[in-house]
């Protein structure tokens, strides 16, 4: 029986699969559809410090092997889900963590700080690869600069684990992964969607409201696999790979690449169990691999 | 809110457009309980040009035959790809998923509003006010007699009025400039169908003083409140039209401004 459990930071996992941040609402919408205790963890949805209603409909197109959102970060706010969704989560037998998004760099550590207390958020997820937003989101994933100063002054108030989810609409994101990891980062997460656009061709109107959007699905998989690559020799904290997981063995690419753990996001939307049966997949090939542990396996290509 | 397999007992071609297509579970388990207004999910495939769910309502539940109906009208590639689908062969939903339309509490007159293939919750619905001991008028509209879709289903339900645009069937002209309007005082209005239709109905029952409600077709991905794709502006904010509505009283939209 091969063992699945993975370290990410203090955060102990039983395996490497999760939902990614923006797919999985707050885990409450799946209890119905999947024990949500087979999960290593659920990345709830992207959370402010304020209130957002997002942006305008039409939020959503589908786009060949995958879709374009601009949601825009539609929460109740931080204070709202440590009040009432908190209370109904924490329960959950899986690691709960909280993306949280913002602004300014103050709303990002606001926000941090009120998370910081809760004692079922083992970690939250920083999210500064938004696209879908006015001000802040990826502007602050974009540059070394600002994506270090944001992690540095969270860093200095979130003790508990870290994680910096990058942005893929950047010329080099081993430098951003870098920068992140130099200010005390425990991980990183990557991809989040890459800005994309689609337009009707009879009414020769932009398909979202916000014109441009954040392309997800499998479509973008292969330039995301890339990327982890990269990112693994760039840096030594643990990755979290994601980018159009859709099977065991994507996740299986995802890891090869050099990620730790792996965020499955669309594709819950298709198949609401997929992210357990990507559970079983991994621990079936790792036995008939005879691999005895997933951690052997990360970044383990053979290039021959 | 359950994801199953279902196999297709029959798929019957209504005409060029349209399709019903009657399911029922694969592990013959019983259906559980669903509501006039409720939708599924359907699995189209996985191919890279139809990589979402379809959407598709409630258009009736045949318990005697333990059967889901789908009505369902080709306007794209995956619509095309279910119509396509024979019968003997599975097909896997999310459902039972979204609100409902609000059963009235006594008897009253009440209209039906469809347009197009939009019509096909109304006839679970008028299943529902009868199973109550209530009656109910059908208004349906479209273009062209060929979107007048299941009258002799309807008909067993109540009264069946109709427009087209074209005036190949019924009364020419929209579903809001029906004759019936003017003879009949009706309590409550239902509505289902293209956007600019219902707001019209919306309009009519506001100026009118008449309750109504209505199903909204807004675009979405999941279909249970996790994407926060296919919202609807409301009097309390954006809210998911999935888990929210589709079914919303035109008091909580936005439409009457």
């Amino acid at each position: 029986m091969a063992r699945l459990e993975v370290q990410i930071g203090d955060l102990q996992l039983k395996n490497p699969v999760m939902t990614a941040s923006g797919t999985f609402g707050y885990g409450t919408e799946y209890t119905d559809l999947i024990d949500l205790g087979r999960l290593g963890g659920i990345f709830v949805k992207g959370t402010t410090l304020e209130p957002r209603q997002g942006n305008d409909y039409p939020r959503m197109a589908e786009t060949p092997s995958g879709m374009l959102n601009s949601v825009g970060l539609q929460n109740k706010g931080v204070d709202y889900f440590v009040e009432h969704i908190y209370p109904v989560i924490k329960a959950y037998d899986t690691h709960m963590i909280v993306n949280v998004s913002g602004s300014t760099v103050e709303d990002y550590v606001a926000c941090a700080e009120k998370l910081a207390g809760l004692d079922k958020m083992p970690a939250i997820e920083l999210n500064i690869s938004c696209p879908n937003v006015k001000e802040g989101g990826m502007a602050f994933g974009t540059s070394c600069v600002s994506a270090a100063k944001v992690t540095r002054a969270v860093r200095e108030v979130y003790p508990k684990t870290l994680i910096v989810k990058l942005s893929p609409n950047v010329t080099d994101i081993t430098e951003i992964a870098r920068a992140v990891e130099a200010e005390g980062a425990d991980a990183v997460s990557l991809v989040n969607t890459f800005l994309g656009m689609a337009i009707d061709v009879e009414s020769r109107r932009p398909k979202l409201s916000t014109i441009t959007g954040g392309l997800s699905g499998p479509c973008i998989r292969p330039i995301a696999v890339r990327m982890v690559w990269q990112v693994f020799h760039a840096v030594k904290i643990p990755i979290i790979g994601m980018g159009g997981i859709a099977s065991w063995q994507d996740a299986i690419e995802f890891i090869l690449a050099g990620s730790a753990a792996v965020q499955v996001g669309t594709y819950n939307f298709i198949d609401p169990a997929v992210s357990v049966s990507i559970v079983d997949g991994i621990h079936d090939y790792l036995d008939r691999h005879h691999i005895s542990a997933v951690s052997e396996l990360v970044g383990n290509i053979d290039y021959l | 809110m359950k994801q199953l397999d279902f196999t297709v007992r029959s798929n019957e071609k209504l005409n060029e457009q349209n399709h019903l297509i009657k399911i029922t579970p694969t592990d013959h388990g019983p259906l559980p309980e669903m509501y006039p207004g409720q939708f599924v999910q359907v699995l189209v495939d996985t191919s890279p040009r139809i990589f979402l769910r379809r959407p598709v309502s409630i258009n009736f539940v045949d318990n005697e035959n333990n059967e889901i109906w789908l009505l369902i009208q080709i306007v794209g590639e995956g619509t095309r790809k279910i119509c396509e689908t024979p019968a003997g062969k599975t097909m896997n939903l999310i459902f039972p998923l979204g609100s409902s339309f609000t059963l009235p509490g006594k008897n009253g007159n009440f209209l039906l509003v469809g347009g197009g293939v939009g019509a096909a919750p109304m006839l679970f619905l008028g299943k529902k006010l009868r199973e109550k001991g209530f009656s109910c008028d059908f208004l349906l509209g479209g273009r062209s007699q060929n979107d007048i879709l299941q009258r002799s289903d309807f008909e067993q339900f109540g009264t069946l009025y109709c427009t087209t645009e074209d005036g190949s069937f019924g009364e020419k002209g929209f579903v809001t400039h029906h004759s019936v309007l003017q003879k009949k005082k009706y309590d409550f209005i239902y509505s289902c169908g293209p956007k600019p239709m219902m707001v019209a109905v919306a309009r009519y029952a506001h100026h009118n003083g008449i309750g109504c409600e209505v199903s909204l077709e807004n675009l979405m991905a999941c279909g249970f409140g996790a994407c926060l794709c296919c919202i609807e502006k409301t009097i309390r904010g954006n809210v998911c039209a999935c888990t929210e509505g589709p079914v919303f009283n035109i008091n909580e939209l936005t439409w009457l401004d």
